[in-house]
Parts: structure tokens; C-alpha cells; sequence
């Protein structure tokens, strides 16, 4: 029986070429057929400090990037001690046997990696060496690779060759050192090539993808982790006539310079993490008064305050909802993998234009720096709505109405204040309490206009359902899958649509005797939104700046489920 | 848009200096509309929070567009509208408290960028709306609600700071020459790139300044306000320094540099530089 699915982990020091080993090896075996996703963790410096990245692929879709390790690959001994006990059984370790030395035996072997790379006339190839080794392991044909190394270092230069040759030698090392371990794992069965064309991309550029299809023309952000990526992709790609990207000098001049833009007539977004957002408060409470489309991409990082500024958590959602004082709830869109990043994002500014207000795009850092293989988008075959404009004349009352009216733009007939302070139809100030009531009602039955979205549901005769939410969705799905495997009757729903949510769904959650939300934060912040909504949630939380691994998942939510019908949890 | 409007019951009290303003800014978009054939809609006029900021509203006539946003961050707000659309005349007015104290970190950023928006601030040294606070322009010892026992910190000078950061067109008005400050206005919004005109408007109910800025012979006291001589070269940066330094309240252009070029040519530039490409090529870029 061969092998459907293989996790390594390449673990060092940041600069060693931990994430190109990762990078590099993902590209290699997507470029051959095999689903794949990398995971990683950084350290917040530009150099050094305990790095890792992780790569599974698989003959079908990946949903999480692994429990367990087929392969560490350990650039020093700090990275050999801090993660040899994640190995499988069976499993292989390879380290760089010019910082330490082993005792022989066990399930490791060293092999120079620099020395080697040296040897090859190409000191930078100490990855290629490591990847040579990998593909010996798993049955991988050299071939495979040797054409990653060819696209990648053509680059029109003069050495170009003089490099892919050097690469490809040190490949050849690499794999004659894994031969000489005597180590083999099992032989990796054939790619089943995904149906239809895929790209390899990670959560923001998804994210940046899908906005720049939706016709993003407005971008202007301020640099943090781990969302400058989104804007550092915009300021490369959204120039032209009538479009621009900008980097501000902070989030309060980001999102008001938003809220310019979108009033002048561009679709617009900014996108930044938790401390960005808790700036950004006063401005997206003044978008939702003054009704301005636009979208802010929150990409969550560990919080409160600087926090955990490369480590993953879903600790944003209360003030993705509630982010400014006054009576407001912003729609929020939270994608639940690196596919749901580039609709979401679509989505996000289609509700910004059709409502005329501000939504959330929730992502997070799990999300922002996994790659994973997504099918191809048309993009002539995308939904993307753009703004009712007003033509008329003057005298227009933009918020008169019940109604959601067309929009002016400046330099056009139809002149209106876009007012922060409570106002008529026309945007001056009031302080009359039936034009607070009148008003107040308007921008929340707007919300109505926002109820499309939609939702997955399967076993749903089960009375306990599973629903996590953002990127917690697929390890959950992979845990929920193994649990139904196990005969356990389970509900799965799910929406990266949290708000509204689609009417349909809230029916069918509170149907359920009990609904098990799987999130990453301390309070469980989407099963008390639930609750409050009449839904009988309770989350399964975990606060560790790491995703759920699948196997703890699954016998947390098996746990609990024998305790609700009263069958007693099994001792550890 | 108000003057007419039952609903809107903003008042500012009699003789405040802000009707001067708001007047002299009719005339000079007024002025625009008719030198330039450009309707009124391409003026956009953003607003700060405060007694100022309530221009906005009180504007007679026909009306242009407005933006009331939130305290201290008009200067953001009218870069994006002017980013989105170089085209429009973008004025913001706001308040010393608005704009120097709350909103001060937004000045020094648009001097950099040159951003082609014209800034009318008015300074009555006090905050008003909110009944008489502390403001960066309150003079030292004075006392106020918030400053029983006399204001702690030194006074900003506006002026010498826009001057300073690097603002490309430095004005200062006062609200009592209606006819002097619409032209200084005019011919701010004629700059292309960034700047103020820096306004004396004093509130007559909590800090009026009246007759300290222009003299009372009966009384024997000597206005603070001064003209700048006929011969002052408002390019002359040095000029412009010792003016900024010297005592009392200098009135007119004191500087201009119309050589740099403004926020929205940059941003052209880089758009003519650049080559911007279809979304499908971008996807495709990403294929495996």
C-alpha cells in the first residue's frame, strides 16, 4: 500500500532557508499534481530566532497541514529537540550534521548541508541539498524536481544555466546521502492531478486576488504583520489610471483616507491586524453613520494590545462586530481557507457596495501564510457588483428614504453631507429623537439587503452539530470526518458568512440540542454571539497561537459529545 | 445647506468670527465657479469637529459637497477624496482644537506629500462648542474650565510649525477683513499642492480677541494684527521665517513655494509609469 498523504517540517533559525525549503518543495509537488498546504511560524525579527514551516501533500485536497511528521527536517539542534517528538512512527529525521552530531541509531541521519551545497560551486543550495534527501524518501522522482529548479532560476540572466546546474547537483547530493541512510519511507502513491487548472497561492494574496477582481481602485494601508503582504501586493499591482495604493502613516489615516476615497466614488479598502483595527474604530463607526461603502481586511494575529504578532488566533471577532461605540454591527465575512480568502474578499466588497457600508473580511494569520493549490478563478464568471450611483438632479435626499437610495458623487449634481453626526436626508446635523429612531432603523434594516449568503449542511437530522468558523474550518472538517468514519452521528454546518448570518442556517443551529463551535480564542466569542441569537452553542477553545490539530480536535469534540448523551468519557 | 433647514438648529453666537470665514469662502468658491465654469458640485468642503466644522451646514446658496467626519481627521479624509478624485477642489475647515491639538499628527504628512487641498483654519484659541477648554492656541496662564489655575503649557505658534514641516503655501487671515481673506483663500485654492490659511476668528463668548487683534485708539491699545508690506516676497523662505518669528499676527500670503509638484501629480506619474494589468493575467501569474 503506498503512502496518500506526507507532512514535513523544516525547522531552524530564520535566514537559513527554513521557508524556501518549504516554499520550494510545496511548488514542486503542486507542480506535479499533489494537493499540498504549508503552514509556518516566524519569529517577529528580520533575522534569526526559531523558525518553521510545514508542507503536507496529499493525492487529495488537504484540509489541514498535519498532525504528525512523516519528515523533520532540522537545520540545528535547537530545531532537532524542540520538534523530534512530533515524528511519526516510522518516520525519518534529517539534521545538519555540521552544527551536532548524533549518536548512530534511532530514526535520524546527518548530512552536511552547507558542505554539500559548497562542494556544488553554489553555497545558497543548501535547500536543494534537503530536498534531494525528501524526495529519495518518498519515491519522488528526480525528475519532478529538477523541473521546479529549471523555472525557477530561468531568469534571463547570463548564469541562469550555471545556477540550475549547480541546483540540480546539489539535488543529486542530497538523494545520494538519504540513499546511503538506508532510510525509506513509504513509497507516496501517484498524484490525481485536481480536476481543472490551480494556482498556488497563500490567504492574503487570495484575499488580494479576489478584491483586485471585484475592481478594488482604492487601497491605502499602513505596514503590520501579518497583513502588510496584502498591501506591499497592492502597491505592485493597483496602479493605473483612476487606481491607486498607498502606505499611510498609521491605521487612523488609513481608514479615513478610505472613507475619502469611497466618498469620491472608488471602491476602497484597507487592511491591517488587531491593533490597526482598535485604531480604526471611530472611523468605521463613522462609515457606518455617514454610509460609505468599504471594506477593512482584519488579518487576526494574537492579541490583546501588540500581543502575539506571528502566531495565529480568532480572538477579533467581538470587535470585528463592534468596533466603534454607538449602536452599530458590521457585517462580517470570515473565510474558512485560502479558496474562501479570494470569494470572501469578493464578497466583502460586493455587500460594501450593495448596502453602502462598511464590512469586515476577518482573516487570520494561519490563513495569510498558507499555501495551498485552489482552482484557477475566471474570471468572467464572478459576481461582482458595483455601486448604484445617483444621475439626478439637485436636491437629492440620500437618506430620506426607508430605501436605500442611488449614491452621489462629488462633481455631479446631487450634493450631500456625509455626516458622522446624526442628520436629515440631505446630512445636516439633527438632534431630533425621531430622526435618531428613523435613521437608526435605516442603517440596521439595510442588513436585510445582506442575507444571501450562503451556508454547508450535511447530516442534518443529527441533534449535535459541529461549527467552527474562519480558519478553524478545515481541521474541523478533517476531525469531523474522522469522528463520522468512527459511526458518530454529527451535524456539520458552517458559513463564512457571520454576519448576518444566513436566516436559514440560525433556523437550523437552533434546532440543535447542542452545537459545538471549535475557535481559537480564551471567552469562545462565536458561541456566545450564537447563544445570543437563541442557538444552544458551546465552544471547544484553544489559546495557544497554534491552529487545532486534527487528532485533539477530534477527541475533544468526542468527549464532549459522550458527556451530552451521558456515555461517560474514556480515562486517558 | 441650512439657512432654511427647521431640523438644523446649530447657531454660533452673535459676532463670532466664523460668520466672516464662512462668507469669505462663499466669495471665493463663488469666484471659482465663475472664473473657472466649474459647478459648485466640484467643491467638496470637509469638516472638522467643533463651532468650525459647522460651516459645513450654514453654507447659503447653491451648495457644494460636504464631508462632517470625526474630531481631528479632516486632513485624511480630504486626501483620500482628493486621491480618488484630483480633479475637485477639496477645502477643509476646521478649528484650532481640530486641527492643532487632536489632529496635528495629519499636518506634517500632507506637507510631505504636498496634498493639492486648502486648509481654512479657524482660531479663536479656545475650544468652544464644548464651552471654553484649553486649547493649543489658549496663551500660557490663561485661565479656562480645564485650566483653573492658568493654562501649564506654552502656546503653539501655527504658523512657524506649518511653516516648519513644510507646508507649501502659508496664509493668515482674520475674519473681520471678509474681503482681504476670500482672496487669500482664492488664491490658496489656486496652489497647487498644500495649504492653509490660518484664520483669527474670535469667539466672542469665551475668548474674544477683537479688540487685542485690532486695536482700540480710545482705549490707547495697539492692534496686534499687522500687514505685510506691499514689497514682501512671499516665495523668500527666509523672509517668511522672520516674519513667522516676529510679534503679533502677521496678515497675508507669507509663503508659497509653487515649484514642487503636488500629491496627485506624483501619484499620475507613478501611474503613467506603471503597467497595470488585466485580472486574468494576474491570476494567471499564480499558476502552478
Amino acid at each position: 500500500m503506498k503512502k496518500n498523504d506526507f507532512a514535513v517540517r523544516f525547522a531552524g533559525e530564520g535566514g537559513q532557508g527554513v521557508v524556501t525549503s518549504a516554499e520550494g518543495y510545496a511548488q514542486a509537488a503542486t507542480g506535479v499534481g499533489y494537493h499540498v498546504q504549508t503552514f509556518a511560524i516566524f519569529p517577529s525579527q528580520i533575522m534569526g530566532g526559531p523558525t518553521w514551516t510545514q508542507t503536507r501533500i496529499s493525492t487529495s485536497k488537504v484540509l489541514s497541514f498535519g498532525d504528525e511528521l512523516d519528515v523533520l527536517v532540522a537545520f540545528n539542534q535547537e530545531a532537532y529537540e524542540s520538534h523530534r517528538d512530533q515524528v511519526t512512527e516510522g518516520g525519518v529525521i534529517i539534521y545538519n550534521s555540521e552544527g551536532f552530531e548524533l549518536d548512530s541509531g534511532g530514526k535520524s541521519f546527518g548530512m552536511p548541508f552547507d558542505e554539500l551545497a559548497k562542494s556544488t560551486g553554489n553555497t545558497r543550495a543548501a535547500n536543494m541539498v534537503v530536498m534531494g534527501a525528501l524526495a529519495f524518501l518518498v519515491n519522488m522522482p528526480q525528475s519532478i524536481l529538477e523541473q521546479f529548479v529549471a523555472a525557477r532560476f530561468t531568469r534571463g540572466r547570463p548564469n541562469d544555466e550555471e545556477i540550475i546546474q549547480s541546483n540540480i547537483r546539489a539535488l543529486t547530493l542530497g538523494r545520494n546521502e538519504a540513499a546511503r541512510s538506508g532510510f525509506r519511507l513509504e513509497e507516496l502513491a501517484p498524484p490525481q492531478m485536481p480536476e481543472g487548472e490551480q494556482i498556488l497561492v497563500n490567504g492574503n494574496v487570495a484575499v488580494a486576488l479576489g478584491a483586485y477582481a471585484a475592481g478594488i481602485e482604492a487601497f491605502i494601508g499602513y505596514p503590520i504583520s501579518p497583513a502588510s503582504s496584502i498591501l506591499i501586493w497592492m502597491e505592485q499591482r493597483l496602479v493605473g489610471p483612476g487606481r491607486f495604493a498607498y502606505q499611510a502613516t498609521s491605521e487612523i489615516e488609513s481608514i479615513n483616507a478610505v472613507l475619502g476615497a469611497s466618498y469620491a466614488g472608488k471602491k476602497a479598502m484597507t487592511a491591517t491586524s488587531g491593533p490597526g483595527l482598535s485604531l480604526m474604530g471611530e472611523g468605521l463607526g463613522l462609515a457606518w453613520m455617514a454610509e460609505l461603502p468599504l471594506v477593512v481586511v482584519n488579518v487576526q494575529r494574537g492579541g490583546p494590545a501588540t500581543g502575539l504578532p506571528t502566531k495565529t488566533e480568532q480572538s477579533d471577532l467581538m470587535i470585528a462586530l463592534y468596533p466603534a461605540h454607538g449602536d452599530i454591527r458590521m457585517p462580517v465575512i470570515a473565510p474558512g481557507n485560502v479558496e474562501e480568502c479570494f470569494h470572501g474578499a469578493i464578497a466583502a466588497i460586493n455587500w460594501a457596495e450593495r448596502y453602502q457600508g462598511p464590512v469586515i473580511l476577518l482573516s487570520e494569520h494561519a490563513l495569510s501564510e498558507r499555501q495551498q493549490n485552489i482552482a484557477k478563478p475566471d474570471p468572467s464568471k464572478l459576481a461582482i457588483e458595483d455601486r448604484q450611483v445617483y444621475r439626478g438632479a439637485n436636491g437629492f435626499q440620500r437618506y430620506e428614504s426607508s430605501e436605500l437610495m442611488p449614491m452621489p458623487v462629488p462633481g455631479h449634481a446631487g450634493s450631500y453631507v456625509a455626516n458622522g453626526s446624526e442628520h436629515d436626508g440631505v446630512g445636516d446635523t439633527t438632534h431630533l429623537g425621531d430622526r435618531h429612531i428613523q435613521m437608526t432603523n435605516r442603517r440596521f434594516g439595510k442588513l436585510k439587503l445582506l442575507e444571501d449568503g450562503t451556508y454547508e449542511s450535511s447530516n442534518s437530522a443529527a441533534s449535535i452539530a459541529i461549527m467552527p468558523w474562519g480558519g478553524s474550518k478545515d481541521p474541523a472538517l478533517e476531525a469531523y470526518r474522522r469522528l463520522a468514519e468512527e459511526g458518530e452521528d454529527l451535524a456539520w454546518l458552517y458559513t463564512m458568512f457571520l454576519n448576518p448570518i444566513p436566516p436559514a442556517l440560525l433556523d437550523e443551529l437552533r434546532q440543535k440540542e447542542l452545537v459545538l463551535v471549535p475557535e481559537l480564542n480564551y471567552q469562545g466569542q462565536w458561541s456566545s454571539v450564537l447563544r445570543s441569537q437563541g442557538v444552544k452553542a458551546e465552544s471547544i477553545t484553544q489559546y495557544a497561537g497554534l491552529p487545532f490539530k486534527v487528532k485533539d480536535l477530534a477527541k475533544r469534540i468526542s468527549d464532549r459529545v459522550r458527556i451530552e448523551r451521558k456515555e461517560g468519557v474514556p480515562a486517558v | 445647506m441650512s439657512a432654511k433647514n427647521p431640523e438644523y438648529d446649530f447657531k454660533w453666537c452673535p459676532g463670532c468670527g466664523d460668520f466672516g470665514v464662512r462668507r469669505a469662502l462663499e466669495g471665493a468658491i463663488e469666484r471659482r465657479r465663475v472664473d473657472m465654469e466649474l459647478p459648485i458640485e466640484n467643491n467638496v468642503v470637509v469638516a472638522g469637529i467643533g463651532c468650525s466644522g459647522n460651516l459645513v451646514h450654514l453654507i447659503e446658496g447653491p451648495q457644494p459637497y460636504g464631508f462632517h467626519g470625526i474630531h481631528g481627521r479632516s486632513l485624511p479624509i480630504a486626501m483620500g477624496i482628493k486621491m480618488g478624485r484630483p480633479d475637485l477642489n477639496v477645502v477643509v475647515v476646521a478649528g484650532d482644537g481640530d486641527f492643532l491639538s487632536i489632529g496635528m499628527e495629519h499636518i506634517a504628512p500632507q506637507a510631505a506629500r504636498n496634498l493639492d487641498v486648502t486648509a481654512v483654519i479657524m482660531d479663536n484659541g479656545v475650544y468652544g462648542l464644548t464651552k471654553g477648554q484649553s486649547s493649543p492656541t489658549t496663551v500660557s496662564g490663561h485661565v479656562t474650565s480645564t485650566t483653573p489655575y492658568g493654562k501649564v503649557e506654552d502656546v503653539t505658534y501655527p504658523l512657524r510649525l506649518y511653516l516648519t514641516m513644510g507646508v507649501s503655501f502659508v496664509a493668515s487671515g482674520i475674519s473681520s477683513k471678509v474681503k482681504d481673506l476670500s482672496q487669500l483663500i482664492t488664491d490658496a485654492m489656486n496652489h497647487r499642492g498644500f495649504s492653509i490659511v490660518h484664520v483669527q476668528s474670535p469667539c466672542t463668548t469665551y475668548n474674544d480677541t477683537y479688540e487685542l487683534l485690532k486695536g482700540n485708539v480710545k482705549k490707547g491699545i495697539d492692534p496686534v494684527a499687522w500687514d505685510l508690506p506691499d514689497d514682501y516676497d512671499p516665495t523668500d523662505i527666509e523672509a517668511a521665517h522672520k516674519t513667522v518669528n516676529s510679534d503679533g499676527v502677521p496678515l497675508g500670503t507669507i509663503f508659497r513655494d509653487d515649484q514642487r509638484s503636488s500629491f496627485d501629480q506624483r501619484i499620475a506619474a507613478i501611474a503613467e509609469k506603471a503597467k497595470p494589468r488585466a485580472v486574468d493575467k494576474v491570476i494567471a501569474s499564480y499558476s502552478i
